[in-house]
């Protein structure tokens, strides 16, 4: 099994985090993983994507032209991704965040109304866990409980108190299943 | 005559070899090597110093100075010192320079090196001209001064003025003892081992950078006998570069030199 | 043993402490900075030796100072800092003094940018500096492997009294992968024999790199070529993959060689027969792996992301009894497993002819596909 996840937005929206717990999440579990961001002066506002790799063999290239999956956090994401997504593979987009609706057919699309959601449950900015628990229901990529456990285990102190919210993005983002 | 009435008051320091040197006759640099084996003996770190070669007419200083040493790249002996430093901070490290290598190649790490605050002892031999490679211009020359490679003598308008170097590392906080003295006659070297002995302690009671400028003779590049070369010395360098103390930190001030 | 989850920079800079790592100088430049960074806090958490120097040019000669104390000592940098330190390289390995260095190689030539790039792979492997002298060139293609090969580094350094070059690129500095941290090693803090300050040196040691007589530099430079057949003979470290039963070989390091994995897997799930030999040692080259392979199958890919520089290495292995084509990406441009999957197909399906010249085969592509700007 080798899964291929792109994770795009603005500069701020937690894209290269979300992809780090992720990361962690598949490390706890004894995966490979490489855990990727995008490179040169998108780093500094403008877009920010990270390429997570997750495989059970040695992780030959880092980062993929064809993903298996795409969480795209705003229209720029969308646009540029879409395309992109391997046949039979996941498009997550966070509704509140672009002015379309996914084109391919050929894909599994998941538009989740991802900053309503984390604004509902305390803070806008657990979009991003919401998506990711959109693109962890549907895909499985990772033991049950597995994304929970890393937020427990790979958090900082000073943010632990965030973690009840996180967790409660990412179970609201599961309850989104592709059609 | 009795061994009694056998008094020696002149001999070959133990920190210098016992070699003839390769420098020209009537060159200062064999002075001012003198001068550090003395302090170096004089304070009993001998056996606890590390000096740091250049590139230049002192490049082979190593032969003469009779411990341990390195060669450094041309400019780079301040950057040299600081590895060794930092790696060894009860060694006393000192880098010997020339004007090409301290002020025009190694201008960066010199200034560097002082605003640090680097615990290192630097001995800056300015003779107003590269020295080793023929006599050409260096940042040192004197306005109006011919060298091989300002031939019509130094215009300023467009080979640019003279560095002081000495004073102006003296305006770095790092830097706590910076002075100037001169090696052309016996009291300017009388004065100068009494420098070189204060920027050593400096360096021993851990005060900062330190840094003693000495005002040599080129008398081969110059174009002068050793007697005429002095006396060029003392009325063209001695204006411009004139003698003295340009920084002298509180603690240095305050400091008590043991021994002497 | 924990795993943790770790960037190639950081990885490698905590590996270097690990290792007994005394004294580190270095000078900020993108894409290495956390290197640095990570070193400005924990070398000074543990009474040891930092220092930001003003350039390029003061952080090599610090570390020619501290490598004159014997004691473990590395800067690291990227390529055009890199470029600056090649003079204090040279006069280095001219003093045969062990250090280690890091570059974490970007786009150039010039002020380029701070995207991934191999095209340091001459100025280091063929000697950026003057004079005859080798550098030990390390290429990993992981965190992981990062991290054992900076302990290595260290360890070879010392055994040969030469500098090593861990050449990455800003991919690996900014790649996250989960990592097993060596244990502290012991720190050495005397100076050996050999070394200035030593208390066990007999004599006063003089360390340059002067031989002002040519004979004597002959002699000495005779000396140095004898120690690197040495290492030629011992340190020669490479990865092969499926190639048992290959028939063309994928021959690319680092970045570019676990990129080239991806797809040669691909191929070979489509049922062509390609394996992949990944360098690890750039210097001394697995020039036997090579030789041998040249001997046995019908072709080589050399992908690399520089212009070839590898390329020309590999050519000239082969003599002439294989084909080599080539496949690069520049200018801070990381292939996609695809570009080299297709690259693969048009080397099995091409003419197989030895004498066609790769490299101008891959730029006239090169011209379609990106252009020339004009």
């Amino acid at each position: 099994m080798q899964a291929e996840i792109i994770i795009s937005g603005f500069g701020g929206q937690g894209t290269l985090y979300a992809g780090q717990l992720m990361a962690y999440a598949a490390m706890d579990e004894g995966k490979h993983v490489t855990w990727i961001p995008s490179y040169g002066p998108e780093m500094r506002g403008g877009t920010a994507n990270c390429t997570v790799v997750i495989s059970d063999d040695e992780i030959g290239s880092p980062t993929a032209l064809h993903p298996t999956a795409v969480i795209a956090m705003n229209l720029p994401s969308l646009d540029k991704y879409e395309p992109l997504v391997k046949p039979g593979g996941y498009l997550i987009v966070n509704e509140n965040m672009v002015n379309r609706a996914a084109v391919r057919d050929d894909i599994h699309v998941l538009m989740v109304p991802a900053s309503t959601i984390a604004m509902e449950i305390g803070n806008e900015r657990a979009a991003n866990m919401v998506l990711l628990g959109a693109l962890e229901g549907n895909m499985h990529l990772l033991a049950e409980g597995a994304l929970e456990g890393a937020l427990e285990a790979h958090t900082a102190a000073r943010l632990k108190k965030f973690i009840p919210m996180n967790i409660e993005a990412l179970h609201r983002g599961a309850e989104f299943q592709a059609g | 005559m009795t061994e009694a009435d056998v008094k020696v008051v002149y001999k070959r320091p133990i920190g210098l070899t016992d070699l003839v040197t390769h420098y020209c006759p009537g060159c200062t640099h064999g002075v001012a090597h003198r001068l550090i084996a003395e302090v170096l003996e004089e304070m009993g770190e001998l056996n606890n110093t590390i000096g740091v070669a250049p590139v230049g007419c002192a490049v082979f200083a190593y032969n003469y100075l009779d411990f341990d040493f390195v060669e450094a790249a041309h400019g780079r002996a301040p950057a040299m010192a600081t590895g060794i430093k930092r790696t060894l901070p009860h060694k006393t490290v000192f880098t010997y320079q020339g004007d090409g290598d301290l002020a025009s190649m190694g201008m960066g790490e010199i200034v560097a090196a002082a605003s640090r605050g680097e615990q290192i002892t630097v001995i800056f031999i300015n003779n107003t001209n590269y020295g080793m490679t023929g006599g050409q211009m260096a940042p040192t020359t004197l306005p109006g001064q011919k060298t091989s490679s300002s031939p019509l003598g130094r215009d300023v308008e467009t080979q640019g003025y003279p560095i002081r170097t000495a004073e102006l590392l003296a305006t770095l906080d790092g830097a706590a003892f910076v002075a100037r003295r001169t090696l052309h006659d016996a009291r300017g070297i009388r004065m100068a081992k009494r420098a070189i002995r204060t920027a050593f302690e400096v360096q021993k009671q851990g005060l900062g950078f330190s840094m003693v400028e000495l005002l040599s003779i080129c008398p081969t590049n110059w174009g002068l006998n050793t007697t005429n070369a002095r006396q060029w010395l003392a009325e063209h360098m001695l204006p411009y570069y004139p003698v003295g103390d340009f920084k002298v930190s509180t603690a240095v001030s305050e400091m008590k030199i043991g021994g002497n | 043993m924990a795993l943790e989850l770790i960037k190639g920079n950081t990885a490698v800079a905590e590996a270097a402490m690990r290792a007994g790592l005394v004294s580190y100088f270095g000078y900020p430049i993108t894409p290495q900075t956390e290197l640095l960074e990570h070193l400005s806090a924990r070398m000074p958490e543990l009474g040891r030796a930092f220092v930001q120097a003003e350039s390029e040019l003061g952080a090599i000669n610090m570390v020619y100072g501290a490598a004159c104390t014997g004691l473990r000592t590395m800067t690291s940098s990227s390529s055009p800092g890199v470029s600056l330190m090649q003079e204090g390289i040279s006069y280095i390995s001219g003093t045969e003094l062990p250090a280690v260095i890091v570059d974490v190689v970007r786009g150039g030539p010039g002020l380029g940018n701070i995207a991934p790039s191999q095209a340091d792979y001459t100025q280091i492997v063929h000697g950026g500096g003057h004079g005859e002298y080798h550098l030990i060139v390390l290429a990993p293609a992981s965190v992981q492997e990062a991290v054992d090969l900076t302990g290595m580094a260290f360890d070879l350094a010392e055994k040969y009294r030469m500098v090593v070059c861990l050449l990455l690129d800003g991919f690996l500095g900014q790649m996250m992968e989960p990592v097993v941290m060596p244990d502290f090693q012991p720190v050495r803090t005397t100076p050996p024999e050999w070394a200035v300050g030593s208390p066990d040196s007999k004599e006063r040691v003089v360390l340059t790199s002067i031989n002002i007589d040519p004979p004597n530099q002959e002699q000495f430079n005779v000396k140095m070529m004898t120690r690197w057949e040495e290492v030629e003979k011992n340190e020669v470290r490479y990865k092969g993959y499926y190639l048992d039963d290959a028939e063309y070989v994928v021959i690319g390091y680092g970045t570019a060689g676990r990129i080239a994995l991806t797809a040669v897997r691909a191929a070979r799930e489509q049922g062509h027969k390609i394996g992949l030999l990944r360098p690890i040692s750039l210097s001394p080259f697995p020039t036997r792996a090579v030789d041998e392979l040249a001997d046995r199958v019908k072709g080589f890919l050399v992908v690399e992301m520089s212009n070839g520089q590898m390329l020309d290495d590999v050519v000239s292995i082969a003599a002439r009894r294989v084909p080599v084509d080539f496949y690069g990406r520049m200018g801070g441009m990381v292939p996609y497993p695809d570009e080299i999957a297709n690259a693969i197909i048009e080397m099995i399906q091409g003419e197989h002819d030895v004498n066609a010249d790769g490299r101008a085969k891959w730029l006239a592509k090169m011209r379609e596909l990106v252009g020339t700007g004009e």
